[in-house]
């Protein structure tokens, strides 16, 4: 049974095709990476699927729910958590609160006028933020932290809502490689404990091959191959794409 | 009969064009919303009135004396620019708004001294002083000579910006001006010479209109939201887009003015709702870039009162729970002022503040809820204590109606919108002279019987505007004042995470209109009366001087800032330039105490304490 089913989702911005009618499907569980060279169409897929964008044509099936076309914010009450590109925070709140926030959205909503929201769920919060390695930092302000401490953040927000799927866009980027290679490690860790399926793009070839369950690659917005990391490392067209195709052909000959 | 009424709204565009097309270049280069463009366009009246005096009513006299009065205020705005807005580039567009609203009301009072609080009738041009027939109907040639200057001040601004190696400049300024700057342009000199052409611009409408309208003291705030009204009906930073609108607004006033004189308001409400539900960013207008970060420092965390703080604030209530008994009438009547103007500013500072959204508008809110009060005790006699609860239901209703639209934008497009539907309420109040007496306002309005005491009204007002603000700044730490915090700090993050930014932002607005409409009913009770100035634009920006002066970061500087600023009022009131005194105060403040009088004490209060947590805030 899948988590996430894309069929055939396609998005022109003017006359460019930029995803030309791409289809796969995320196991429950599964740890899958999007990868492919600036321009594939990764970063219009993703905002696709979390809602940033409206899709063309095609469908996404997330336990059967259609979300095509569904604001962000309808997206993550479904369950799907998600992390930025560019880590997005509240600054002028804490570690601890900005958690609290996830969980107060998922629990309860926000139209309360009355009451101290500060002591909603602190416990649940501290636990999150223990479990991404961030107590200490707990009561600082989001605005003043590192940015690999922000990366934990949002990663320990996205989990907030008890998501059956992450949506991680390049997580690991603007790090330094040895903070990458920890992160992912930690993130792989958290969702397998948990059960659940992630779909990241990421540049980094290390921790796409070291974390990775599947990998699908996406050229000039069309889905060219997909597989274990291992078929991908051994594909031709993969290969051509990510080496040209004068080394793929002085590698053949 | 339609043809000519169709000229008649080509001509009024004109002015109106010319006005709007000078603020919007100010504002694609500088990213300046220039308020003070109204009192150029008034300066170019007064001067021109004053040239043509001088030079003699001939042909050369009058198109010489408009032509040398645009000259003039373009060298005005050179001033400006130069002394004041050169200083705050840099600043928080708040800032920048009340910079050029200081110039405002420097302006106002200088033009009074000089040309008379009298409305000047303006000269006739010659040549053009007769009228031409069409179709039996009669239009004044002048009509003519305006509905030509717009097509060739749009065509000679093409030729300007198109043709030359500063018109090149300038387009590339405002699409990426780092960019520009990076390239080694001096950057000084090219926003001086457009704001010098802007100016220019707006004091050629003034001129130009003068055989039409006149020139009185009013015209420049009329002016200046009809043009922000033009700005965001035909997108910032476009000409064309400004003269499609100004004609567009042109022509629904000259029918409007057929069909039912105070429609015409309501049309031009109408036509800049259809347009920002279809075009938020106008007709021709671009979307906002995002991703630019903010200007000014960091937004600070919020924390509940310390115990410290507590016992301060306790002081304070007994202080004024026992002021009637100590204190004279007069200082009486000044604790209520400055409670009612404590408790709309902290309103405004929620949506401000916490809520990220800077309201140019929030007197209509304050007057609403006056004039809601005065209304049914005029018109149907009501008793006070239900005038003081329909008062800020008025309030709420019309910050719902207002919001709907407003939150659909953000930023300068935000305050300019709010601004537009505060002098629409305005108009409607100093037009309206059967329904809200005009002018002369609503008279009789006082408090009932068991509070006409004027002891018994204070604590009447001490129990509201207390109530108010403590249930306020309850929301501020409740969860609905964490989710517009959240939405101002990350709209992106507050959506992914499951909020409705707008829908949040749209009712904090409306919560903020009606604690707004309390204070506006309650200041009505403790005058007597409502006159058109509790919805005006001097009164909104009263409110934003006072959050600016507590600090907009800090909960409580909103009402240091409203206690200064009404005792500040009260005082220089009295004086005859106190306008004068007050805008310079404003941009003096301005350019040095960024941060307000609440963060200049917090700075104070962190350095007392050694700062240490606060030292290793990443830069």
């Amino acid at each position: 049974m899948s988590t996430l089913e894309v069929q055939g989702l396609a998005k022109a911005f003017g006359g460019v095709q930029a995803v030309d009618g791409v289809s796969f499907a995320l196991a429950e569980g599964e740890l899958l990476a999007m990868i492919g060279p600036n321009g594939a169409g990764k970063s219009t897929c993703f905002n696709m699927l979390n809602g940033q964008l409206r899709p063309d044509e095609g469908s996404i099936r997330f336990r059967g729910r259609e979300l095509a076309g569904l604001a962000p914010r309808r997206v993550w009450r479904l369950g799907i958590g998600r992390t930025f590109q560019i880590t997005a925070t509240f600054a002028s709140m804490t570690v601890l609160e900005n958690v609290q926030m996830g969980l107060i959205s998922h629990r309860r909503g926000f139209s309360g006028l009355l009451g101290r929201a500060g002591a909603l769920y602190r416990e649940e919060a501290a636990a999150l933020l223990a479990r991404v390695g961030m107590t200490e930092q707990a009561e600082r302000a989001c605005g003043v932290l590192a940015y690999g401490d922000l990366k934990r953040v949002e990663l320990a927000v996205a989990l907030s809502n008890d998501p059956g799927l992450l949506l991680m866009d390049e997580p690991t980027a603007g790090m330094a490689p040895a903070e990458r290679v920890e992160l992912m490690g930690l993130t792989a860790a958290i969702v397998r404990e948990r059960g659940i399926a992630v779909l990241f793009t990421e540049h980094d070839m290390d921790v796409v091959f070291a974390h990775a369950d599947r990998i699908i690659v996406l050229n000039r917005g069309a889905l060219v191959a997909q597989g274990s990391p291992a078929e991908v490392r051994d594909d031709a067209r993969v290969r051509e794409i990510y080496l040209g195709s004068a080394a793929a052909g002085a590698g053949a000959s | 009969m339609i043809l000519v009424q169709f000229l008649t709204g080509l001509a009024s565009a004109a002015s109106l064009f010319l006005v709007a097309a000078g603020l919007s270049i100010i504002f694609g280069v500088t990213r300046i919303v220039n308020f003070a463009h109204g009192s150029f366009y008034m300066l170019g009246a007064y001067i021109a009135y004053s040239l043509v005096q001088r030079l003699g009513g001939g042909p050369l006299g009058f198109w010489g004396a408009v032509l040398l009065a645009a000259l003039a205020v373009g060298a005005i705005g050179v001033v400006v620019e130069v002394l004041v807005l050169r200083r705050i580039y840099r600043a928080p567009e708040l800032f920048q708004l009340l910079a050029t609203f200081g110039v405002v009301l420097v302006v106002q009072d200088l033009s009074q001294w000089i040309w008379g609080p009298e409305d000047l009738l303006g000269p006739r041009a010659p040549g053009l002083d007769g009228a031409v027939q069409i179709f039996g109907e009669y239009l004044p040639e002048y009509d003519l000579a305006l509905i030509a200057l717009s097509p060739l001040v749009l065509g000679g601004l093409w030729l300007l910006f198109h043709r030359t190696r500063w018109g090149t400049l300038v387009r590339a300024a405002t699409q990426d001006r780092e960019m520009v700057a990076a390239l080694g342009v001096n950057q000084a000199w090219l926003f001086t010479s457009v704001f010098f052409l802007g100016a220019f611009l707006a004091g050629l409408g003034g001129a130009a209109q003068l055989p039409k309208g006149g020139a009185d003291l009013l015209i420049d705030l009329n002016i200046i939201a009809a043009a922000f009204v033009v700005v965001v009906v035909g997108g910032m930073g476009s000409i064309t887009g400004a003269f499609l609108a100004a004609v567009l607004i042109g022509e629904l006033n000259a029918f409007g003015i057929l069909v039912f004189p105070e429609i015409t308001l309501v049309l031009m409400f109408l036509v800049m709702a259809v347009v920002l539900v279809i075009r938020p960013w106008g007709l021709m207008g671009k979307p906002e870039t995002p991703g630019h970060a903010r200007a000014g420092p960091a937004e600070p965390l919020l924390a509940p009162a310390g115990r410290h703080h507590r016992w301060a604030w306790l002081a304070l209530l007994a202080v004024l729970l026992v002021l009637p008994a100590v204190a004279g009438d007069f200082t009486l009547v000044l604790a209520m002022e400055i409670l009612i103007a404590a408790l709309f500013a902290y309103s405004l500072h929620f949506i401000m503040g916490p809520g990220g959204m800077v309201s140019f508008g929030h007197a209509a809110y304050f007057g609403l809820g006056a004039y809601g009060a005065a209304l049914l005790v005029h018109h149907l006699a009501v008793p006070m204590e239900l005038a003081l609860v329909a008062g800020p239901v008025l309030a709420g209703f019309g910050a719902l109606l207002f919001g709907w639209f407003c939150v659909r934008l953000s930023g300068v497009y935000f305050a300019m919108l709010t601004l537009a539907f505060a002098q629409i309420t305005w108009s409607v109040a100093f037009q309206w002279y059967g329904f809200t007496g005009g002018d002369d306002g609503l008279l009789g309005v006082w408090p009932a019987e068991w509070a006409s005491a004027r002891a018994a009204y204070y604590y009447l007002v001490l129990v509201l505007t207390a109530g108010g603000i403590l249930f306020l700044r309850g929301t501020i730490f409740a969860r609905f004042g964490y989710a517009i915090r959240a939405g101002r700090d990350s709209p992106l993050r507050a959506d992914a995470i499951g909020i409705d930014v707008q829908r949040h932002q749209w009712m904090a607005f409306a919560l903020a209109g009606i604690l707004a409409g309390l204070a506006g009913a309650l200041y009505a009770f403790s005058k007597g009366s409502v006159f058109p100035d509790e919805l005006s634009i001097p009164r909104s920006v009263d409110a934003l001087v006072m959050v600016l002066l507590g600090g907009v970061q800090t909960l409580s500087g909103p009402l240091f800032g409203a206690a200064a600023f009404t005792w500040l009022q009260d005082t220089i009131s009295r004086l005859e330039f106190w306008r004068l005194i007050l805008g310079i105060t404003i941009i003096v403040l301005v350019v040095l105490f960024p941060q307000g009088l609440g963060g200049v004490f917090r700075q104070v209060e962190e350095r007392l304490r050694g700062g240490a947590a606060e030292a290793e805030r990443a830069p």
